[in-house]
This record gives C-alpha cells, sequence and structure tokens, in this order.
C-alpha cells in the first residue's frame, strides 16, 4: 500500500472510550494507524510519595484508590505485604484468609462485570452495560452491608479484617453466586452469536505469546495468548492453594480470546466464592499480635486499655525490622505487587507499586499498528485499563 | 388531557420561568470521568437509579452539554484540558463538583494535585463523598434544579440585555 501523507490525530485525554485520561497520538494514513503514542499522567496523585509519610496502618485507604474497580485486591496485594514484611504472614487466622479470599473474588466478578459493560458499550452494545451494571449492583449492597461503601471498601487490616461478616451476609452471597451463572449465560447470549460483535474483535489486537511474556504482561491479557500463568496458583498466598479452580487459557492471542478467558474466570470465581462459603468457620478474624495489629473496636469504646492500645498503635505505628520484601497478588487485571522498603522506621522509607494496567499499556502500540482507528477502541476495551492504577 | 383539553384558551406566565423550567429539566452532562467518582457517575446514569428520568443525558460533547460534572481528582496536567472543555461548552453553563478530590483535594495533598476545582471554575454545587453515592449526585442534580429555576432574567441575559441575576 502507497504511503499518503499521514496525519496526527489527539485521541484524549477527554474521550469517552478511553477509560479515563488516557491519551493516545495516533499517527494516521487514511484510517489506518501507523504508529500509537500513548501519554499517561493525567491522573498522577502521588500516592507512593503520601505513603512515605504515613505509617503502615495509614496507607491502607490510598490502596484503595488505585484501581478502583478491584479495590479489595489492591488492599490484599498491601496487607499481604505489610504481614510479610512484619514477618506474622502465618499468624492470620484461617477465617480471616478465608474471607479475604472470598471477597477478593467478588471483587473480581465486579472488575470482569465493568470491564465487560464498558468494552461492549465501546464497541455499541448498550443492552450489556445495562444488564452488567445491573449485577454490579448487588455486589455493590454486599460491599456497602460490608464495609459501609459502595466502592473504597478499605475492609482489610495488617493482621485480619476491620470487622467480620455482617449478619446475613453468607445468605446474600449465596443467593448471588446461586444466579450470577445465569446472568453469565446471558451475557453470553447477547454476544457470543452477534456478528457485530464477532467482527470487531476476532483477530483485533494479536499479540504473540513471545511478546507477551517480552513486555511483561499478566493477567487475563497474557492467558489470552496462551500463557498459562496465574499468581493464585503458582505462587499461592492468602490459601489460595488449597481452593479448586481452573486457570483459564485461551490460544487465540486475540481480543475475542482474552473475552473467552475472562467469561470463563468470572465462572471460576463463582466456583471459588462457593468453595469458601462451604469451608467459612467460626473463628477470631485478627491475628494475635498486639504490638503490630489493631484491637477490636469493641474494647476501644468500651475499655480504656482499648483505648490506649489502640492510640500507641495509631500515633507511633508498628515498627518492623530493617528490610525489603515484594509481594504480588493476581489482580483482575494482571500482577498488582506492593514493594516495601523499611528503614526500621514506624513509615515506609518507600512503597514502590507494580501496577497491572500500566504493564498491559505497553502491549498498547504493537497491537494497533496497522489496524483501523475503529479498533483502538476494541483493543483499549480488552487491555482493562484504570488510569488510576496506571497513573497512581 | 393536558394542553389539548385547553381548547382556545390562553395560559400566561413570565418568560423566566418558562426557560428555567426548561433549562432545568433538560440539562446535558458532558460524560467527562476522571477518577474513581466517574465510575458512581456511570452507576448513576445505569439502570438502576437512572438519569434520564430527571431529563439528564450524558452528552460526548461539550459542544452539545451545558453542564460539566468533575468526576474525580483534578491534576496540575489535566487541569488546562477542563479548562479548554469548559471553554468549549455555550452558555449558560453550570459546574458540579462531584467527590472530595474534586471539592477540595481529598486526602491527595500532593504536588501533583489541584486542591479543589473551585480555585479554577465557578462551582455551582458540591457533592460531597469519596465517591458520593448515586443518591448523593442525584440530589446535587436535584439541588443544581433548583438553582436554575431561582435564576432571573435568564432569558434577557441570552440575548445580551443585562445580566443573570441569582437569587440568595
Amino acid at each position: 500500500m502507497a504511503l499518503t501523507e499521514t496525519m496526527t490525530v489527539n485521541m484524549g485525554p477527554q474521550h469517552p472510550s478511553t477509560h479515563g485520561v488516557l491519551q493516545l497520538i495516533l499517527e494516521l494514513d487514511g484510517e489506518t494507524v501507523i504508529k500509537a503514542t500513548p501519554h499517561i499522567g493525567f491522573l498522577h496523585r502521588g500516592v507512593e510519595k503520601l505513603s512515605e509519610e504515613r505509617t503502615y496502618h495509614q496507607v491502607l485507604p490510598l490502596t484503595d484508590r488505585l484501581d478502583y474497580l478491584a479495590p479489595m485486591h489492591n488492599n490484599l496485594a498491601y496487607v499481604l505485604a505489610v504481614e510479610k514484611l512484619f514477618g506474622i504472614t502465618e499468624a492470620i487466622p484461617e477465617r480471616a484468609k478465608t474471607i479475604r479470599v472470598m471477597m477478593a473474588e467478588i471483587t473480581r466478578l465486579k472488575s470482569h462485570l465493568v470491564w465487560l459493560a464498558c468494552h461492549a458499550l465501546d464497541i455499541g452494545a448498550m443492552t450489556v452495560f445495562l444488564y452488567c451494571f445491573r449485577e454490579r449492583e448487588m455486589i455493590m449492597d454486599m460491599y456497602e452491608k460490608l464495609s459501609g461503601a459502595r466502592m473504597t471498601s478499605n475492609y482489610f487490616r495488617v493482621g485480619g479484617l476491620s470487622a467480620d461478616l455482617p449478619a446475613g451476609f453468607e445468605a446474600d452471597v449465596r443467593s448471588f453466586i446461586d444466579v450470577m451463572p445465569g446472568h453469565i449465560d446471558t451475557y453470553e447470549g447477547l454476544l457470543n452469536g452477534n456478528i457485530i460483535w464477532q467482527k470487531r474483535i476476532q483477530g483485533v489486537g494479536v499479540i504473540s505469546a513471545e511478546d507477551a511474556i517480552d513486555i511483561g504482561l499478566s493477567g487475563p491479557s497474557l492467558r489470552g495468548s496462551g500463557v498459562d500463568w496465574d499468581l493464585r496458583r503458582d505462587n499461592p498466598y492468602s490459601g489460595y492453594e488449597n481452593y479448586d479452580f481452573k486457570v483459564c487459557v485461551e490460544q487465540g492471542c486475540d481480543t475475542w480470546a482474552r473475552y473467552r478467558v475472562r467469561l470463563a474466570e468470572m465462572r471460576e470465581s463463582v466456583k471459588i466464592i462457593r468453595q469458601t462459603l462451604d469451608r467459612l468457620q467460626a473463628g477470631p478474624i485478627m491475628a494475635d499480635c498486639p504490638k503490630i495489629c489493631l484491637p477490636p473496636k469493641k474494647d476501644v469504646v468500651n475499655t480504656i486499655e482499648g483505648l490506649i492500645h489502640q492510640f500507641k498503635i495509631i500515633s507511633d505505628g508498628p515498627k518492623p525490622e530493617v528490610g525489603e520484601i515484594y509481594q504480588g497478588v493476581e489482580n483482575p487485571k494482571g500482577e498488582v505487587g506492593f514493594y516495601l522498603v523499611s528503614d526500621g522506621s514506624g513509615r515506609p522509607y518507600r512503597m514502590k507499586i507494580r501496577p497491572a494496567s500500566f504493564v498491559n499499556l505497553q502491549a498498547l502500540p504493537q497491537m494497533v499498528q496497522g489496524r483501523m482507528i475503529a479498533d483502538v477502541v476494541a483493543i483499549i476495551g480488552t487491555l482493562d485499563i484504570v488510569l488510576g492504577e496506571i497513573d497512581r | 388531557m393536558g394542553v389539548e383539553t385547553l381548547g382556545d384558551n390562553v395560559i400566561t406566565t413570565s418568560l423566566d420561568k418558562v426557560v428555567n423550567w426548561s433549562r432545568s429539566r433538560s440539562l446535558w452532562p458532558m460524560t467527562f470521568g476522571l477518577a474513581c467518582c466517574a465510575i458512581e457517575m456511570m452507576a448513576t446514569g445505569a439502570a438502576r437509579f437512572d438519569l434520564d428520568r430527571f431529563g439528564i443525558i450524558f452528552r460526548a460533547s461539550p459542544r452539545q452539554s451545558d453542564c460539566i460534572i468533575i468526576a474525580g481528582t483534578v491534576t496540575k496536567k489535566m487541569l488546562p484540558v477542563i479548562m479548554t472543555v469548559y471553554e468549549q461548552m455555550p452558555e449558560p453553563k453550570y459546574v458540579i463538583a462531584m467527590g472530595a478530590c474534586a471539592c477540595s483535594g481529598g486526602i491527595f495533598d500532593t504536588y501533583s494535585v489541584v486542591q479543589g476545582i473551585d480555585e479554577h471554575l465557578p462551582v455551582d454545587v458540591y457533592i460531597p463523598g469519596c465517591p458520593p453515592r448515586p443518591e448523593g449526585l442525584m440530589y446535587g442534580l436535584i439541588k443544581l434544579q433548583e438553582k436554575i429555576m431561582r435564576e432571573r432574567n435568564s432569558f434577557g441575559a441570552a440575548i445580551g440585555i443585562g445580566e443573570v441575576i441569582n437569587d440568595a
């Protein structure tokens, strides 16, 4: 094809399909993309710097706002990292671990629902958006019951959980996972046989397994390229090794394959949630490490000892040994990790976040090269990026 | 019912009331999600809360909208873009600061975050919360409708006669 004069088009940061404030500089030959350059930083809030002047407990609310579609996964990655730094990983009670897994998987469903809603909406399927948000509201109600907030839950704590499950919560989860597989069937019924959906995503955004590994992709974006890698199985945390689930892999390397992976993952999440419910037993929800963990709220408001305990932990902050650790978890988008450096004081010397979306976004220029401009929207959707996590 | 049974009769009202009524009942906000609050804004627009029943329809172009919902953290890098979008909107235009970050910077008191969009844009309604519930956003939009209903000389100002008078 003869190259004519190219045109530079500025897509974003104000664009309804860039999933936030992403800017793409597209170099076009007619409607074909020759080169795409992502520009980020429009949501840089300085989370890593902020955390350096907070105690280990106070950093937790900041992590909610990184990947705001999956707040519990960020909480989980952070608390696991801090627990590893303090060396109390073994002390976490069984009930707390089980509830963490249950909420992490519910969050995975929540995040994938927003992904499917926005991905389909960008490509033109409005109905799927309304259905996905309907089911998401059920999860939001559970979140609200559990933590008091619909989105920024801040439910996990270093050493356990902030509170036990409220009355009737297990029944809510059970009725939710009973209906959810049927809803996933509905989404597949709306999309799988839809010829527009097929044409828009099959063969679009191809990335080979080698390239995916070289770039450092993780999560469904990696498994859609046929690489069998899932941190929940390959580097288990929070008791994931005890659950029976399948790692979903597709060989297609395209947007369609990633769509299939995510829908299969939603079904697997429902299976894991069912197992956690069967396994849930009464017991403590906080590790017995009074020098590190917060006391139960009941003691703080009722006894003077509890109040002093809370005051000491909040004002000084627990002090870990000098050292550095890394802990990653399998977020709905890929591997989210926290790298903490301690200088022995009550505050992190450095906190580095390894965001999944930031690394996955690197694949975008390669994926859109040579495609039509309309495919760019589909490819942004399939990477499932969240700008809060990319810019931090 | 309604207009059909009026026959040859005439309804009298003040121009302000008609103009304000039509403006406040067809607020078309810009889809301009910045961060977490944008997801709650989407949830408010979806089936459960349904903004369409207030006559509120999200538009993707600033040229077609008369209200901008600042939904999320405004950074110093993003501010010029927001100003450009705001300037592209036709008069009359209204600004809603949704969430703690847009109101005051929220928990992000850092080198990169604008400490409240009201430092740069005339905000009509502040909605607190991190993020605000959909009910909160709806309440804010209803408050904006009430504010528009209280305006005087809104039509005159549009055709160049005098200024809009806002009652306290």
